[in-house]
């Protein structure tokens, strides 16, 4: 038997998990750029450093992203992947979709590209991995005419992108997928056509469990979240209860508000509703007596990232609550006012985060409108100054 | 590295078809350069853009962050695409002989 050309990364093919050389071995039977690419990754694992060259510009006509330019620093020796851009696909709302566009998509990339999918990357997006300078333009032609739209790359809006939400969770407070189709149409011109300082990420969840991880990727997460107590069916829980659910050490004890008490001798589930902060936790533990609470919206945080010039940040609360409805005019509004001051003041590769870091919160409230409340405060007394601003303060005459 | 000819003349270009020498930058070679990118005129619209771009990129070495391109020209980004198809970037600093712009992807 031949000696393997790839013995370092063949060594991934080993175990009973999924790897992802099998699958390039057998891309690699259809297409040669499958077979450079895995020649190219296993003299990386041997010299430990990469061989593509930094960024490229490629692109099709009428956008400024969606395509990222990738070109081997050994074109000689891999041929195949001389050039070998990404393309970035804008994904369907919370990833659904027919097999029909599965298949339709897959003989585009087929006939274009290396035929390599990555579904999906962590922006969300379907990314297709390798492609030629001159097959751009038709391969996006025929993508566009199936229906599909390219994401963003570079200093623009990202593809926003959403948990599944309502179409298959009980917990969403909010319809997820309409307001990321609908934020994405509204604002398609800064995804295609990058004009800010840096990225901006959108991500929507539909409740506390923030499934698409808004809250630490996203400079703006828009989480589903509700008003009042939340929905209580007592027969429910007296049945969890019955069936063995250790209710205190389980629910009461791990409600980290300590909103909760379980009433033994009358079988009943007490709530505090006004020291509950919606964690989500009673919940997921008993889904089938406890939901969230009948008026619904979501909070709105900004700022979340991972470290780039500043650490990474958790994003901060600037509306602990509004109602989305289509056409969800408040929140396309405040966008737009957060948008231009980002742009307005920002230095070359500052996410919003870290400009309200350097400026301050007060600043960003200010300038984009938005009373401070209590809400934003990470838990009671964790911050005992409060700046006011000159006009705010009444003198004594 | 490649080499293009440009106008007439051979020129050092990278990968993306930029221009690796600033200085071997003249108005017949942005001609050249203008139709690798789609662009088969050069109006006065373009030439505010282009010069606006070589003159920001001579004084401070770098090119212009978009919005300030767009304040200082008067144009909307809107009206760059319609003058440089492929964008601000891969357009119109190609053809102004701009290095590549570094980007984040």
């Amino acid at each position: 038997m031949a000696e393997s050309r790839t013995p370092r990364v063949d060594e991934l093919e080993k175990g009973p998990w999924p790897s992802f050389v099998k699958e390039m071995k057998r891309a690699a039977e259809k297409k040669p750029a499958a077979g450079d690419l895995l020649r190219q990754l296993d003299l990386s694992y041997e010299e430990k450093v990469g061989h593509w060259k930094h960024g490229g510009i490629v692109g099709v006509r009428g956008y400024g992203g969606g395509v990222i330019g990738r070109y081997s620093n050994k074109p000689e020796e891999f041929p195949e992947i001389r050039e070998f851009h990404t393309i970035r696909v804008n994904q369907p709302s919370g990833w659904f979709y027919t097999t029909k566009a599965l298949r339709s998509l897959c003989d585009i990339w087929d006939k274009y590209g290396s035929g390599l999918t990555n579904f999906h990357g962590s922006t969300g997006d379907i990314i297709l991995l390798g492609t030629t300078t001159e097959n751009l333009q038709p391969c996006f032609d025929e993508l566009s005419d199936a229906g599909f739209d390219l994401g963003g790359s570079g200093g623009g809006l990202r593809t926003p992108s959403a948990c599944v939400g309502p179409a298959r969770c009980e917990y969403s407070c909010i319809d997820t997928l309409d307001v990321c189709h609908s934020l994405t149409l509204e604002f398609q011109d800064f995804l295609h056509r990058p004009q800010w300082p840096y990225k901006f990420k959108i991500k929507v969840s539909g409740c506390g469990n923030d499934c698409v991880a808004a809250i630490a990727r996203a400079d703006l997460a828009i989480i589903g979240t509700w008003k009042g107590p939340l929905q209580i069916n007592q027969a429910a829980v007296a049945e969890y209860v019955k069936n063995g659910l250790d209710i205190e050490e389980e629910v009461i004890e791990r409600c980290p508000t300590r909103a909760l008490a379980w009433d033994a001798a009358n079988g009943e589930l007490k709530l505090s509703a006004e020291d509950c902060v919606r964690c989500m936790h009673c919940i997921n533990r008993m889904p089938k007596a406890l939901k969230p609470g009948t008026e619904r919206g979501a909070t709105l945080l900004v700022g979340g990232k991972a470290t780039i010039l500043k650490s990474a940040f958790l994003g901060w609360v600037i509306v602990p609550f509004m109602s989305l409805t289509p056409p969800y005019t408040e929140l396309k509004d405040l966008m737009g006012r957060i948008f231009d001051w980002w742009d307005e003041n920002a230095k070359n590769r500052e996410r919003i985060g870290e400009l309200i870091y350097r400026l301050g919160m007060r600043t960003f409230l200010k300038e984009v409108g938005l009373p401070p409340v209590p809400q934003m405060v990470f838990r009671p007394r964790a911050n005992p100054y409060v700046f006011w601003w000159p006009e705010e303060v009444k003198r004594n005459a | 590295m490649p080499k293009m000819v440009l106008a007439g003349i051979e020129i050092e270009v990278d990968e993306d078809g930029f221009i690796q020498d600033p200085d071997k930058w003249n108005e017949a070679v942005a001609k050249a350069l203008a139709e690798t990118e789609g662009v088969t005129e050069l109006t006065e619209d373009h030439w505010k853009v282009i010069n606006y771009l070589r003159e920001y990129y001579l004084k401070f070495g770098i090119a212009p962050m978009i919005r300030k391109l767009c304040k200082d020209t008067g144009f909307t980004l809107k009206q760059i695409y319609d003058l440089f198809p492929s964008g601000p970037a891969k357009g119109a600093c190609k053809i102004a002989g701009l290095p590549k712009p570094t980007g984040c992807v």
